[in-house]
């Protein structure tokens, strides 16, 4: 009895969350209200006013459901995506399986009881209202392209750009651009082509009397999509496994940079499609590859720019410190759609914009309203991953009408994506060692190519296809959803184990010592003068020379009372070492007696700490 | 400039200086032609202002002790070095190679050996707090209180001298800096 109970609250929950994840996406009101009648049914004889109902009488309590319809099935939709997070957190699942792959589950959970749901009450009466009731509540919950493009991705990519490890990042920028640029146009075209080989021989099998076949655009239009590696899932599996930093923004920069590639590929094709194949001319290839350094480097161009405004924006906002983190916010927010209107790269815009921003911001802002944002942040990228995530899962089961298997472009395509990743990180691996210092070993290649998840990136693309213009766009859908289930689950899921296996270098996490400190920037001004020395300009000497450059001049501009302190990791790190000595002190000590020596040295210490006030701000960020 | 290269410089010298050094032939001519470049006075050897004339050196807030460590690491008695100590210098930051034997131009001791008479501004094998104290107000600036950088040297001292001397030998500063990964961090890559 319990348990009937529960499903039916179970199932309550998921109807009443379905039609307004629907409205939301739907931007038109119309549909909304059009819904709402549909679904409850108001007596006739009710006069209208407006949207309102107008009352015959005083009522002590009445629903307004249409009032708070849509704001209230968003709240619901998050509070019980937010729980199955935290419900997975306790199980001991989580230590075999990444929180991802939970998620998905889920999502495959509240799919079925929607289809079955769907199906029971459409067939149990004939009212034409429940037919349309079923196919929305089959349509309703799909991961569309507009929620997920606006709301959901760019909360983690801001994350992800905040907290990027930039030095690491700019160490082994070639090698990121090598594998971002290259390496995903060489899957790109390899599966591209390799999927039009098999469909010209005629492998995809027939459909009646007419053979299959997948036109040359059409492939390469599916291959652009499903060739880049996803951020968002690679930041999910990777984030968990802690592997060595290079390996980790290897796989990370890779799949945030392929953005680019990404965009204008898609794009190119989708537009070559519609142009027909005939009709193609050279000069269209050549103003698609012109328009890759458009799309890329405008990114970077209208991110650094809000990263710079953003700078300058926060050095005048010491007044109303509340408002700090709106900046940081809606700024990076405005420099993720600007470059969308302008069809730019976005993802790259948002994160050069939070990379940009956040050496001047911190040093602007209050040491609290550094916490809100850092909290801020976490939370609300944590919030889109999980609800991204949830909604794949639903969106594979739901939406029954985009669906059509063809088993042979299926397994072609899972073989063709596995093998051409090996093949492409193997040579680029080759490739990047000649100038590498740090080598790429074997066994990291390995986890390189086999963390080329595919995730929600590819889903929302494939479901953006035009099927009028994209005449396999079904068999495309099938298949991409069976590769992101693929990649996600079974290489998601043994990765780790993976990595254990293969003694990986994992990460080792340690607060630097003094003179560790001390020893690398001294370090680097070796390096960089050697380099001089030697002769040529290499990382170092660059890294000196934009070092010299901020502090002279861009620090003056964007933080405000700014002390020409040009080293103040230096005095960041001092900063924390005291302030651990201090804890330990009175943790081993218990109470605070203040002899002699306890307050001399709280004197030496914390007076000293006043005159790093700004620094202090900044070293919250390093964590 | 290639031609007049490897005129001047003899293939068993070459030859000789790689067995030293571990540079490839062609490295040490692009080194050579570079030395040439250096050399203003053209004695074929080079003294420290021939260093600090290079105009990027100058915003290196140790620009002027890497120079004096260059030197001092190459000829204790005089101020010039030849091509060979140049080489010799310089073949510190280069990379290990893959099963290298552990030889003593570009392991780890020299590595940290050479970074460790950045510090020593006397040159006399110790670095003493007065020495860290003028490194710290090269690379933080003077915008800093003098008692602040103090308390961080002091610090600094406190943390790796363990025999309480006050001074930090070359085994104390190595093992502060055991967890560094030297053969990595100190290398430069040189083009072939």
């Amino acid at each position: 009895m319990k348990s009937l109970t529960w499903t039916a609250m179970v199932m309550c929950a998921v109807v009443v969350l379905l039609p307004g994840v629907a409205s939301v996406t739907e931007d038109s009101a119309d549909l909304v209200i059009e819904m709402y009648l549909n679904e409850t049914e108001i007596p006739e004889t009710l006069e209208h006013c407006g949207d309102h109902e107008r009352m015959t009488e005083f009522k002590v309590a009445r629903l307004q459901w249409h009032e708070v319809d849509i704001p209230l099935i968003i709240a619901l939709w998050i509070i019980f995506a937010t729980i199955v997070r935290l419900a997975f957190s306790f199980s001991s699942l989580e230590k075999y399986i990444p929180e991802s792959c939970i998620l998905i589950c889920t999502g495959f959970v509240i799919g079925g009881i929607v289809l079955i749901l769907s199906a029971v009450t459409s067939s149990k009466s004939g009212h034409p209202n429940d037919t349309v009731h079923s196919t929305r509540y089959a349509g309703v919950l799909q991961l569309e392209s507009e929620l997920f493009f606006l709301f959901l991705l760019p909360p983690i990519m801001l994350e992800a750009g905040y907290f990027m490890p930039v030095r690491a990042f700019t160490n082994n920028l070639a090698t990121i651009l090598l594998f971002a640029v290259i390496g995903t146009l060489f899957n790109a075209v390899t599966v591209g082509l390799s999927l039009f080989a098999v469909s010209e021989f005629g492998w995809l099998g027939s459909d009646g009397n007419e053979t299959i076949r997948v036109s040359f655009l059409e492939c390469f239009t599916f291959s652009s999509l499903i060739s880049a590696v996803d951020p968002v899932a690679v930041l999910a599996v990777f984030e968990e496994i802690h592997v060595n930093q290079v390996l980790y923004i290897l796989v990370f920069g890779e799949s945030l940079l392929n953005d680019a590639v990404t965009v204008v590929l898609y794009r190119m094709f989708e537009t070559f499609n519609e142009i027909g194949q005939d009709n193609l001319q050279t000069k269209d290839i050549i103003f698609g590859i012109l328009s890759f350094f458009v799309v890329s480097l405008g990114g970077v161009f209208v991110g650094a720019l809000f990263g710079f405004l953003t700078a300058v924006i926060t050095r005048f906002a010491h007044h109303v410190r509340v408002i700090e983190p709106v900046f940081v916010f809606v700024m990076s927010y405005l420099a993720y759609l600007t470059a969308e209107l302008l069809s730019l790269s976005s993802i790259m815009s948002i994160v050069t914009c939070a990379m940009v921003m956040k050496p001047y911001v911190e040093r602007n802002i209050s040491q609290k309203s550094h916490t809100t944002i850092k909290y801020s942040m976490k939370m609300l990228s944590s919030l889109s991953e999980t609800i991204i995530f949830i909604f794949l899962g639903v969106s594979t089961l739901t939406e029954t009408d985009n669906h059509q298997w063809n088993t042979s472009f299926v397994f072609f395509t899972l073989i063709f994506t596995f093998v051409y990743r090996f093949l492409g990180v193997i040579w680029q691996c080759f490739l990047a060692n000649r100038y590498r210092l740090l080598k790429i070993k074997s066994k990291e290649k390995f986890i390189m190519a086999y963390g080329g998840i595919r995730g929600a990136i590819a889903f929302s693309l494939v479901a953006l296809l035009c099927e009028t213009i994209v005449l396999s766009k079904k068999i495309f859908f099938t298949t991409t959803i069976v590769i992101v289930m693929f990649t996600m689950f079974v290489q998601g899921m043994t990765i780790k184990p993976l990595v254990n296996k293969l003694h990986v270098k994992k990460e080792e996490k340690h607060k630097p010592s003094m003179n560790e400190e001390i020893f690398a920037r001294v370090n680097d001004h070796i390096l960089a003068g050697m380099e001089l020395i030697l002769g040529h300009e290499g990382r170092n000497s660059v890294r000196e020379q934009w070092r010299h450059f901020d502090n002279k001049f861009l620090k003056k501009l964007l933080i405000r009372d700014y002390k020409a302190v040009s080293d103040p990791k230096i005095l960041d790190v001092y900063q924390k070492l005291t302030e651990k000595d201090a804890t330990d002190y009175i943790k081993e000590h218990g109470t605070f007696h203040l002899s002699a020596s306890v307050s001399n040295f709280l004197r030496t210490e914390i007076g000293g700490s006043g005159m790093l006030h700004n620094s202090s701000s900044a070293s919250l960020s390093g964590i | 400039m290639g031609s007049k290269t490897s005129l001047l410089l003899q293939e068993e010298e070459i030859i000789q200086i790689s067995k030293e050094t571990g540079f490839t032939p062609n490295q040490i001519s692009r080194l050579y032609s570079r030395f040439i470049s250096l050399d203003k006075s053209e004695a074929g050897k080079l003294c420290p202002t021939d260093l600090m004339r290079i105009p990027e050196l100058a915003i290196n807030p140790l620009g002027s002790r890497i120079v004096e460590a260059f030197f001092a690491n190459c000829s204790r008695e005089s101020d010039t070095i030849n091509f060979r100590q140049f080489v010799k210098t310089l073949a510190i930051f280069r990379p290990q190679r893959k099963n290298e034997v552990d030889n003593d131009v570009n392991s780890r001791a020299s590595k940290l050996k050479f970074a460790f008479s950045i510090y020593d501004l006397e040159n006399n094998g110790t670095v003493s707090g007065e020495d860290l104290l003028v490194i710290l107000k090269m690379m933080v600036g003077c915008n800093i209180t003098e008692e602040q950088l103090k308390a961080i040297a002091l610090r600094t001292m406190n943390e790796a001298d363990q025999n309480g001397t006050g001074m930090l030998s070359f085994d104390d500063f190595e093992q502060a800096l055991t967890r560094v990964e030297a053969e990595q961090t100190m290398s430069i890559r040189f083009l072939d």
